[in-house]
């Protein structure tokens, strides 16, 4: 199967202080597929995935080297624009976070930050990105209300939602099912399996059988390096390394 | 073996008698200023400004300390919470983790928290010299903005703190730029600890008067410009009760009640507004 | 679905152009930079006071040494003798009462609030502490004037054979020891939350009695913090103003007992700042004095925070 490349990264390395988190990393992640990257706690998924959005920038005594390139672009060239870079990519963190204002405005804060200032229009955006995070039904009656009384499943939803609303080209997942329940768990996922027509998805999870449910394409890492990457099929059936191997069997941990 | 137990009642006990002294020296204090206060309390001082030989025994009331102490210290909040919320929002938004130039000026800010009213008031008067100010109301409010700037930025400060980072994130990895997300999800989200804050500062604001001897003077009316003296009311109690009249000084007692009174309406307010203000705070 | 797809265009050319970006991203750095400046103007502002002070003090430290100001007890302005050891001695002297009385007091009450008292009497004591901080240092004053002085003039000078006023370096010491109750209680209480519970259970399961406990592993553990609360309320009494000046006589000589009137230095400032501008130097004076004022208390404050961000630097 061929693949059209959206993320570029190009010998990432990113350490703090002297712990190396990131070891020259290469690697090409296909567009409108859903990628999991998968491997022990600790060995720098999350890192990876907030190298993307530059969420990593603001730690302490950080170091990064090497080029992320979206769309033929270096995100880490001089001339970029932060803002604008993260307005493309949407990210659901490990607890959601709902920011302190109703569910009406936690949609439309993005979009309003941006620029929107028509109420028609926001009415419009905060309907419509509801709707695609199937949460509409649940809250349509309580627009107003504070965003911090919805269920942990539902804020998860809002945030997805929130993210949409930015009109982003990817979603970035870290662990985002791991506070919910199984129920709450499912219906993210189902929702994923959904949005990879429009959106390329990136999800850094631990649980081995929910990359065996979503993903197209692997990135297994391991201590910081990237051991193994392709296509989900042939990384879960035949694994290339040994520590991979050892991975999916369950002997690493 | 049994002299330990004596020890350990015996200590107890002036464990307990210590607690005891000290929950009754506030109630000793604010049960002499009410049995002694109210008395002498009449709605003309509350409603009047001071007649002519007011502090011979005549005629009048402290409005124009009242108001003057209100507008002094409303004065002086507004002022440091334009300088405090974007110190704190640098501390622990803009500046990077564990920089030392924030945590330098964090442990200033506490030294100048210990630092005496009376030393801001000398400091505040030699800022108007050097402007050409006389005393003035805007001169005190310059000096207890001064003042009560460390108390209320390191309440701030331990609020904001406090702030989940996944919140921050969650914002910027929409596209918000830090003031942004300052300005519409930190202050929000630490909304019920700044007004507590702010309130906290306030009521030390109104109550203080060595910084204000100098620099905000007194007068007989009540304040309507920023270059003219203002009375405040801590002064005002203090100058009735320098007098050789019973009548003022017991005007004094009654003054010192409407101080006590307003301080605990703060105090009291505060307590309640950090409840009711929770609505969007996200656990 | 029905949703808009050539609004989400406009919307896309709207939030996409660079002008926009510009602005935003100028208003931030904008922001960063007044915020630096500001946090700048916080962290100097200390530094800002001993200077200011200093420049104004500068006439009299100029025609006379400063030895002399601070160590000679003839205080006469019009005469242009200005010295300020009788002021200097009654801080020293209403400071001392006051710690003397309020470190026992609110250590006694703080170690019963941390370790024994149960959680309901500690919810209710605390906030009447913080409370009793928040009470302006006037009405203090008023009820030394009602309460301390007339029982130190009706029954404690009496009982040793003097005579007072009242008006005494007890009566400020007195109030101020009241004063400083809440910081000292304040400042322990959260040392002695610092100190691990595993701490006490291990000296408790070897059998010591609470009071053992608390006195040999808890006071141990907590005792430089504790004397940075007592280095902290000794500095909030060196320097509390109105409350002192009310009651403590203020009669500028050196004190030599308990009820011999005082003069502290933060009174005299307060109190002569009518006709300071009148007499040549008077002011420079005064200014002088803040600065002493300002010095010591940097001192103090200096020291003791230093002590808590080692304790706290422990706990991480």
């Amino acid at each position: 199967m061929e693949y059209k490349t959206h993320i570029r990264v190009r010998n990432l390395s990113v350490s703090y202080g002297k712990e190396q988190a990131l070891k020259n990393v290469t690697v090409d992640l296909p567009e409108k597929k859903i990628t999991a990257i998968i491997g022990p706690s600790g060995c720098g998924k999350t890192t990876l995935l907030k190298s993307f959005n530059r969420l990593i920038d603001s730690i302490d005594g950080i170091k990064v080297q090497g080029e992320v390139y979206l769309n033929g672009d270096n995100i880490y060239g001089p001339g970029i624009d932060v803002t604008h870079l993260r307005k493309k990519m949407g990210l659901l963190s490990q607890r959601p976070h709902p920011l302190p204002m109703s569910i009406y405005d936690n949609v439309a804060y993005g979009p309003r930050i941006h620029g929107i200032r028509k109420k028609r229009r926001l009415n419009e955006i905060v309907e419509h990105y509801l709707r695609e995070s199937s949460l509409w039904d649940e809250v349509k009656d309580r627009l107003h209300t504070p965003a911090s009384r919805l269920s942990v499943g539902q804020q998860q939803k809002l945030c997805l939602a929130r993210g949409l609303a930015v009109e982003p080209q990817i979603i970035l997942g870290d662990e985002p099912t791991s506070a919910l329940d199984p129920n709450a768990s499912q219906r993210i996922e189902k929702k994923f399996l959904q949005l990879k027509e429009k959106y390329t998805i990136i999800i850094v999870t631990h649980i081995l059988r929910q990359a065996m449910r979503l993903a197209d394409y692997v990135v297994f890492m391991y201590l910081g390096e990237l051991i193994e990457h392709g296509p989900a099929q042939r990384v879960f059936k035949e694994p290339q390394e040994e520590l991979t191997r050892g991975y999916i069997k369950g002997v690493i941990i | 073996m049994k002299l330990r137990f004596v020890e350990e009642k015996f200590f107890n006990l002036l464990m307990v008698v210590s607690t005891v002294l000290i929950v009754a020296s506030l109630v000793a204090i604010l049960v002499t200023v009410f049995i002694k206060g109210l008395p002498a309390l009449r709605l003309s001082m509350i409603t009047q400004v001071p007649k002519g030989g007011f502090y011979l025994g005549k005629e009048g009331g402290i409005l124009n300390a009242i108001l003057g102490s209100l507008y002094l210290a409303g004065g002086a909040t507004v002022l440091a919470i334009f300088i405090s919320l974007p110190i704190v929002i640098y501390f622990n938004v803009y500046a990077p983790e564990r920089s030392v130039f924030v945590n330098l000026c964090r442990f200033s800010l506490d030294v100048l928290w210990g630092v005496p009213s009376i030393v801001f008031g000398a400091f505040g008067f030699t800022i108007m010299l050097f402007f050409g100010l006389r005393a003035s109301l805007l001169g005190g409010i310059i000096a207890v903005a001064l003042l009560i700037l460390p108390v209320m930025s390191r309440a701030m400060d331990e609020v904001v703190k406090m702030v989940p980072r996944g919140l921050l994130e969650a914002s910027y990895s929409l596209g918000a730029t830090k003031l942004e997300t300052s300005v519409k999800v930190v202050v929000r989200q630490a909304l019920p600890g700044i007004l507590t804050a702010v309130l906290v500062a306030f009521g030390r604001g109104i109550g203080d008067a060595a910084s204000v001897i100098f620099t905000a003077g007194f007068t007989d009316s009540i304040p309507i410009s920023l270059m003219r003296p203002a009375a405040t009311l801590p002064l005002a109690i203090f100058f009735q009760l320098g007098t050789p009249f019973p009548e003022v000084q017991e005007r004094a007692y009654a003054s010192a009640l409407v101080l006590t009174f307003m301080i605990l309406v703060i105090s009291i307010a505060a307590r309640l507004l950090t409840k009711s203000f929770t609505k969007h705070v996200i656990k | 679905m029905g949703y808009d797809e050539q609004a989400q265009r406009n919307d896309n050319a709207k939030t996409g152009t660079s002008a926009m970006h510009l602005i935003r991203g100028l208003q931030d750095k904008l922001a960063r930079i007044s915020m630096l400046a500001l946090a700048c103007f916080a962290g100097l502002l200390v530094l800002l006071m001993a200077l200011g002070l200093y420049l104004r003090s500068w006439p009299i430290l100029e025609s006379m040494p400063l030895m002399e100001l601070l160590l000679s007890s003839s205080w006469h302005p019009l005469k242009g003798e200005f010295g300020l050891l009788p002021f200097l001695a009654g801080t020293v002297w209403v400071t001392g009462v006051s710690i003397v009385i309020a470190v026992p007091f609110s250590l006694l009450c703080a170690m019963y609030l941390a370790e024994y008292a149960p959680t309901r009497i500690r919810e209710w004591v605390k906030p009447l502490v913080d409370l009793l901080a928040g009470i302006p240092s006037v009405v203090y004053g008023i009820c030394g004037i009602l309460i301390i002085v007339p029982l130190i003039k009706d029954y404690f000078a009496p009982l040793f054979g003097s005579f007072s006023t009242g008006y005494s370096v007890l009566a400020g010491g007195v109030v101020l020891a009241v004063m400083v109750f809440p910081i000292i209680i304040h400042v322990s209480l959260e040392v002695f939350a610092s100190v691990p519970y595993e701490v006490r259970e291990a000296s408790l399961a070897l059998g010591a009695t609470r009071w053992q406990t608390t006195k040999k592993v808890v006071m141990r553990r907590a005792m430089p913090g504790i004397l940075a609360a007592a280095v902290l309320g000794l500095s909030r009494a060196f320097g509390e103003t109105m409350a002192v000046l009310m009651v403590a006589g203020n009669v500028a000589r050196v004190p030599k007992s308990l009820l011999d009137p005082a003069y502290p230095l933060p009174a005299l400032i307060a109190n002569n700042y009518g006709e300071m501008m009148s007499v040549p130097l008077y002011d420079s004076a005064l200014m002088l004095a803040s600065l002493v004022l300002l010095l010591v208390v940097l001192f103090f404050n200096v020291l003791s925070r230093l002590i808590l961000i080692r304790i706290e630097r422990g706990i991480q």
